[in-house]
């Protein structure tokens, strides 16, 4: 099963989860990999939950099975719990842990930390980083899908190599980030491979 | 990938593309001249690129008022010799049915091409109606790609083969197919260069009413002619290369049948579960390929069929095993194997076979109980009208005057339409009581205001309104209705991602156009009494309500203010909040749902990432605990 994976990405609409996703996607062709990717539009992203699958690897459909995923990434802490439908025991759970408030909420917001107990009690890899804080550390909160990305290949099971990830970026933003955006993906990956 | 690239593209370059974006280089490489669509999720992104590219790909591109306009403009361009493009979501079918039945009778010179995309699941759609039945219907040939290439591929073979048959031909793909991304491989373009001073070629019209003037004495000769035609069809979908077997060295006793985003569910659940099944997969599956069906059915014992969203392939096959007198079993939606509703994915698929193969016994799997609470715990995330909304405004408003006049909410019935303002369901609006289609506010607002003695408030878009709400605004008039009817002029297509409509001085190519003003078609519709006003004027909006409400005719209030996503608006400075004022009365949080507005650790926050300062809170608070942000 060498270079199989499957990547839930997961968020609020408008956290740049799509754009993420296309660029992992576009790295993958570049490396003559097999890749489908689903995203969702229209209603669900006024300020819904958002998601997108992605698979590498010989696969034809685009959704991944319930407990399928090699990686769930979350850009928002309760949106972990909501995806993890997809997640088994080897699952590797990266998620940021500034939350975003639901604005007409039925339920209270779960305390951060206990989410974090909870997941690891269930869970053996478990790693909650301060995305937010990161992205703001290089220049903006927008980057916040950078540092993420950052994350994603850090996974030593990930096919995709860093420069690959880092070439699609540069082919799908803007050059005027682009110094931002590599600051951002470099201390995603620190976060992860220490 | 610049979006250029679909348009200078050369064969054998590879991109990696949304479903979306795979047909419009479908189309781009099928050199069409004439495409014309309503925007409609999940097919809106292929208008959306058009827009932009079809000056440079030499398309005359439109946003038509609705798809029944979009349909006529591509039919009559096929009719004039050009090759014709138009798309829509599964229910913009229904509105193009009338002109769509009589373009497959009549036929075509240039190729044109349909493309309806279906819901299944319904993602942002009000049914989960299968455009296939619209396929036998007309009696128009069909094709199901299940992926982005294949998007790309048979929207381009689909003009050849309506060419070669003259006759219209559906593309039918699924949310899951237009919203899929994967790598496409180019192929050539057919040049379609101008001929003349526009940027896209002109065709000639040559007349022959016998064949496009359905008049009873043409139109019986017509119907023939189509089913002369879809029986030579049938033949090649029989030979076809879309209708091909995918071989797993099955044991040939069991098989399986599947074509478009379900067949991606079954080819996987069969690979990677080492499932002893051959898949036929029909990419080409009407006129139904009957011969090769009985071929592939022949000396199996059982088969399933895998398709969303009705049985409709189940059906065929087990047609054709009654026609060819086969000893086959069909296990698909009709027997209970397979759901009748909502979309299918891997498990689904998975779970189907395992009922009839016992292939696998899935244990669930244990959690912790904190977890399974914290699952339970935690808060929905809906989608919201967005900060700044303007709908938000007249949501508000119109709650205040039906208070203000001693009504209850039992005594207003709330007929909505199709666009954001579905949104008006929640609380603390509570404004939808009623809906059915796009234009259907002003028609059930005709219907309740006969039918009961309740008050009637109808909403429609600006969009909208031009789609189909005109029409029974007249009735409304002629036959005396009473209802308030509020067009939310928001100057922009916004729920389906923000496209031009008749109401904004901008065409689908970008150009300057005339811009088509509602109140004067109000008037006109014979309305007495039309109001424009500023949603963002709480006591104006509580005011013009009031004075609707008392009247006895079709009362029409215009809410004229831009959509808050609309690019380039600028945006004005957060509300700021008072704090020493601030009673924690709840009110803005409670009765306007803004998301820049919450309640964190018993204290008001506003969120100025989000607020847009639209001054809307300012106007509820009693206690001036909010003020103008200041630039």
């Amino acid at each position: 099963m060498d270079n199989h994976y499957s990547i839930y990405i997961c968020g609020v609409g408008g956290q740049g989860i799509i754009k993420t996703s296309t660029i992992i996607g576009e790295a993958a062709m570049n490396q003559g990999l097999d890749v489908v990717m689903s995203e969702i539009h229209g209603m669900s992203q006024r300020g819904g939950s958002v998601s997108t699958e992605l698979k590498i690897g010989g696969y034809n459909s685009s959704i991944i099975p319930n407990q399928g995923a090699d990686m769930l990434l979350s850009f928002e802490p309760i949106e972990t719990i909501r995806g993890l439908d997809k997640v088994n025991s080897e699952t590797k759970i990266v998620y940021n842990t500034h939350p975003i408030i639901p604005s007409s909420s039925d339920k209270p917001y779960p305390d951060v930390d206990s989410i974090t107990k909870t997941l690891k009690e269930n869970f053996k890899h478990v790693l909650p980083i301060e995305g937010t804080r990161l992205a703001r550390e290089v220049g903006s909160v927008l980057a916040l899908n950078m540092v993420l990305l950052g994350a994603v290949t850090a996974d030593d099971n990930f096919p995709l190599s860093k420069d690959s990830v880092i070439d699609a970026m540069k082919n799908n933003l803007k050059p005027k980030f682009h110094d931002m955006n590599l600051k951002a993906i470099e201390s995603g990956y620190k976060s992860i491979k220490g | 990938m610049n979006l250029k690239e679909l348009v200078t593209g050369v064969g054998g370059e590879k991109q990696f593309l949304l479903g979306n974006e795979a047909a419009v280089r479908g189309v781009i490489e099928a050199g069409v001249s004439i495409a014309a669509t309503y925007p409609g999720t999940p097919s809106s992104e292929i208008g959306n690129v058009l827009s932009v590219l079809a000056k440079d790909a030499n398309i005359y591109f439109e946003f038509s008022t609705n798809e029944k306009v979009a349909m006529e403009v591509a039919a009559t361009a096929a009719a004039s010799g050009l090759r014709s493009f138009t798309f829509m979501k599964h229910v913009g079918m229904n509105v193009a049915s009338d002109s769509f039945m009589t373009t497959a009778y009549s036929g075509v010179r240039g190729g044109m091409v349909i493309l309806s995309a279906d819901d299944p699941s319904l993602f942002s759609s009000q049914n989960e109606q299968d455009t296939r039945y619209y396929a036998r219907l007309a009696n128009v040939p069909v094709l199901e790609p299940s992926n982005c290439q294949e998007v790309k591929d048979m929207v381009k073979y689909a003009f050849d083969l309506s060419e070669q048959f003259e006759i219209p031909v559906i593309v039918r793909t699924t949310t899951r197919v237009s919203h899929m991304r994967g790598v496409v491989e180019f192929g050539d373009v057919k040049d379609n260069s101008s001929n003349n001073e526009d940027h896209w070629k002109r065709g000639h019209f040559k007349k022959d009413p016998s064949q496009f003037v359905p008049v009873p004495a043409f139109a019986g000769d017509m119907h023939v002619r189509l089913w002369d035609k879809v029986h030579k069809i049938e033949k090649i979908t029989n030979q076809s290369d879309l209708n091909v077997e995918v071989d797993f060295a099955g044991d040939k006793k069991y098989g399986v049948i599947s074509s478009s985003s379900a067949y991606n569910y079954a080819h996987d659940v069969v690979k990677f579960n080492g499932l002893d099944m051959d898949i036929l997969k029909l990419g080409f599956s009407y006129p139904f390929p009957q011969e090769k069906v009985a071929e592939f059915l022949s000396g199996l014992d059982e088969v399933f069929i895998v398709e969303e969203v009705d049985p409709i392939m189940e059906k065929d096959t087990l047609a054709t095993i009654a026609s060819k007198k086969l000893d086959v079993v069909v296990h698909g939606k009709l027997d209970g194997t397979f759901p009748l509703f909502h979309e299918f994915n891997s498990d689904v698929v998975a779970e189907g076979f395992n009922k009839i193969l016992n292939f696998s016994d899935d244990a669930d799997v244990d959690y912790s109980s904190s977890l399974e609470k914290l699952s339970q715990d935690i808060p929905s995330r809906a989608p919201v009208l967005c900060a700044g909304c303007p709908h938000r405004a007249m949501y508000y408003g119109i709650n205040r005057a039906i208070e203000e006049l001693g009504l209850k909410p039992e005594d207003v019935v709330f007929a909505t339409d199709i666009g954001c303002y579905t949104l008006g369901i929640n609380p603390p609006y509570n404004a939808a009581d009623y809906s059915l289609s796009m234009g259907s506010s002003v028609g059930d607002g005709c219907g309740f205001s006969v039918s009961t003695d309740q008050k009637v408030a109808g909403f429609i878009g600006d969009s909208t309104f031009f789609h189909s709400g005109i029409s029974p605004l007249i009735n409304a008039v002629h036959n005396k209705h009473n209802f308030v009817l509020s067009v939310l002029d928001n100057r922009i297509t916004a729920m389906t991602g923000g496209q031009p409509n008749p109401g904004i001085p901008i065409d689908g190519m970008g150009d300057e156009a005339p811009e088509v003003s509602i109140r004067k078609l109000a008037l006109a519709c014979g309305c007495d009494y039309v109001r424009v006003i500023n949603p963002f004027n709480l006591e104006q909006v509580v005011k013009t309500y009031k004075e609707a409400f008392e009247r006895k005719d079709a009362a029409v209030i215009v809410s004229k203010a831009p959509c808050t996503l609309i690019k380039g608006l600028t945006k004005k400075p957060p509300v700021k909040l008072v704090e020493s004022n601030c009673n924690n009365c709840d009110k803005c949080v409670s009765e306007l749902a803004c998301p820049a507005i919450s309640k964190v650790n018993g204290k008001i926050v506003i969120d100025e990432s989000q607020c847009d300062g639209c001054n809307v809170c300012i106007q509820v608070c009693r206690y001036g605990a909010l003020e103008a942000g200041r630039m």
